[in-house]
């Protein structure tokens, strides 16, 4: 962000350096346009297989992303993030079970569904600090996971099968799988840019301010509870879209979405990927799900190699992968030096 | 300088769990004086600050700013009404920059906060007023620095800084001379002197030759207790605080 001290003798005062967008935003652009060429690898064979994998990069990029603006801007450790992807996926289900399927109206209904439960929650448990908001957001996400278990009339324990994708005004664009892959990136590229915004913004800056020190924060005069709770309802609302996505993608809903080992995942892949920088979120989803699926390939107890590797991670690369990254010389500059 | 107190304690009382800390305080600071208290370790001047503030509750007794109860107010809530604090424990956000520091002050007086676009950092309305007040306390040059890389005393400076962006009209400033150097605590006494009249200040300090030079009043808090309050000069022929707190040669 600085530029380069040519004499190590008194730090001169550094002007920050402002870079246009696209410099600036160098490591996204990079993210996205691998992204956008997944299809025509996997054109070249087991396209299925492959799409579907990067289909779920996408849309858990989108809720790991929803989860940095809490526990990586605002240091909140929500450990009741799945709960989000439930209200976003049930809001399709059950719109599509009553033959409502139509995006228009679910998308909305998924978005609505979730800021609603993050407002209730949020303003419940923000009112307690440390791991007592830790407890209380799992006790939420709980809570939601067992009402979805007694929704007998939506499957309870088991689910329900979809009998389709969202159409668009009767039009079914995401029908196929290329097109609901390019729909999913759209949303991930559209939330990216929205998070990335806000953490900028004066809002964000009060976000990141209350991080660092809540106590300073309130000594010159900003109220916290209320730009928490708005940061809360943010972030549970795009963790809905998340869920709209992953329950057409799956064309199933369960309550398996909202397990708080599911919750904890999200943590992890947003640790892995380095915390309070936006695209650490998305490289730690991308990573978190191709090693669990190469893992996997090898060995059924893949979870015994994946334990012990995450707490590597922890331990030796701070900051996660985007951490070690930036360790590479040069690296940090030309990614734009977020977070 | 209008007579009416502008902050008034009444009965302010506190403690913690046996020890009274706050022992019945009153007091009375009209707009325009600068108000020092001065007392030994321990005398309960930074509890008084943090009641005063909103930081910590008050067990009994009314805080009045213009004559309108403030006790129950929240820490926020007296800062939008002109009741800012500096912190004697430097209380800043390490990794922004001393810019950003004193701009978020300036932020939380100027518009809603509730902006989900444009560069914060950017916005010169913030900036201009950020920069001035860095300019007073001498950190203009460092504007750019992450304040944790700032000397210790460089610290304190912005410590004021922050106060001062927050444009207060009653301002309460706790030991903002503690550990700065000596040149950097000339600096910040001429600036407290520029800034007299300009709001109300209540000083804690122990520098005694900064408060007699600075205060038009003194207070004496002994086990919180106010045991003398007046001119500098009375405070410092009291027989009673010359026996309980200062030594006979620190008054000389
Ligand atoms: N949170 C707390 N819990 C219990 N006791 C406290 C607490 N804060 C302060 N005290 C005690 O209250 C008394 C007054 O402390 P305070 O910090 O207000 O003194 P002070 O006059 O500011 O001292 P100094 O000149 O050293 O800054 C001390 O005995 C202190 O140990
Ligand atoms: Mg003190």
């Amino acid at each position: 962000m600085s530029a380069p001290a040519h004499s190590a003798a008194p730090p001169a005062p550094s002007m920050p350096t402002r870079r246009p967008v696209w410099a600036r935003e160098a490591l996204a652009v990079a993210l996205f346009l691998a992204l956008a060429l997944i299809p025509f690898a996997a054109a070249l064979g087991a396209e299925s297989y492959l799409l579907s994998l990067c289909t779920r990069v996408v849309i858990f990029g989108i809720a790991a992303l929803s989860l940095d603006l809490i526990l990586g801007y605002g240091a909140l450790v929500s450990f009741g993030h799945a709960a989000f992807l439930g209200m976003g996926a049930y809001a399709v289900g059950i719109l599509s079970s009553h033959g409502i399927k139509d995006a228009s109206l679910q998308l909305p209904a998924a978005l609505a569904a979730s800021a609603l439960f993050a407002l209730v929650t949020g303003a419940l448990s923000l009112r307690a600090k440390g791991v007592y908001f830790i407890m209380i957001t799992l006790a939420f996400g709980q809570m939601a996971f067992f009402l979805a278990v007694s929704l007998a009339a939506y499957g309870g324990d088991d689910g329900m099968t979809l009998s389709g994708r969202s159409r668009l005004f009767g039009f079914e664009w995401i029908k196929g799988d290329r097109a609901f892959y390019y729909v999913s990136l759209g949303f991930l590229v559209v939330c990216y840019a929205l998070c990335r915004s806000l953490v900028a913004s004066r809002f964000g800056r009060v976000i990141r301010g209350a991080r660092e020190n809540p106590v300073r924060m309130e000594a010159v005069g900003f109220p916290l509870f209320r730009y928490q709770l708005a940061i809360y309802v943010v972030a549970g609302a795009m963790c809905g879209l998340a869920g709209f996505l992953l329950a057409n993608q799956a064309e199933f809903v369960s309550p398996a979405y909202m397990t708080w080992q599911r919750s904890g995942e999200l943590i992890v892949m947003v640790v892995l990927g380095g915390l309070g920088s936006l695209h650490g979120a998305i490289i730690g989803a991308a990573a978190f799900l191709l090693l669990e699926e190469w893992l996997s390939g090898f060995t059924e107890h893949w979870k015994l190699i994946f334990g012990p590797f995450l707490v590597l991670v922890v331990l030796f690369a701070r900051g996660g992968i985007l951490g070690a990254l930036d360790r590479v010389p040069g690296f940090r500059r030309w990614r734009g030096g977020h977070g | 300088m209008a007579d009416r107190p502008v902050l008034s304690l009444v009965n302010l009382r506190k403690a913690y769990g046996a020890l009274v800390v706050t022992d019945d305080v009153s007091l009375d600071i009209p707009a325009g004086e600068f108000h020092a208290v001065i007392g030994p370790n321990g005398a309960g001047k930074t509890t008084l600050i943090h009641q005063i503030s909103g930081l910590a509750p008050s067990d009994s007794g009314q805080i009045l700013l213009d004559g309108q109860d403030v006790t129950r107010l929240s820490m926020p809530q007296r800062v939008s009404r002109g009741l800012v604090r500096s912190f004697q424990i430097t209380s800043i956000l390490p990794g922004f920059s001393a810019l950003e520091n004193v701009a978020l002050a300036v932020q939380a007086r100027s518009g809603s906060s509730f902006r989900f676009f444009g560069d914060a950092a950017k916005e010169e309305a913030l900036n201009h007023p950020a920069r001035a007040a860095l300019a007073e306390v001498g950190l203009e040059a460092r504007m750019h620095m992450r304040a944790s890389l700032l000397s210790h005393g460089e610290k304190r400076q912005l410590e004021l800084a922050i106060a001062l962006a927050a444009q207060p009209r009653v301002m309460l400033l706790d030991e903002p001379l503690a550990g700065t150097g000596h040149e950097e605590s000339e600096a910040l006494i001429a600036l407290m002197k520029r800034l007299k009249g300009r709001a109300t200040i209540l000083l804690v300090e122990h520098d005694m030759e900064a408060v007699f030079a600075l205060a038009d009043r003194v207070s004496v808090l002994v086990y919180g207790r106010v045991i003398a309050s007046g001119p500098p000069q009375a405070v410092r022929e009291n027989a009673e605080v010359r026996a309980a707190y200062l030594g006979e040669e620190e008054l000389a």
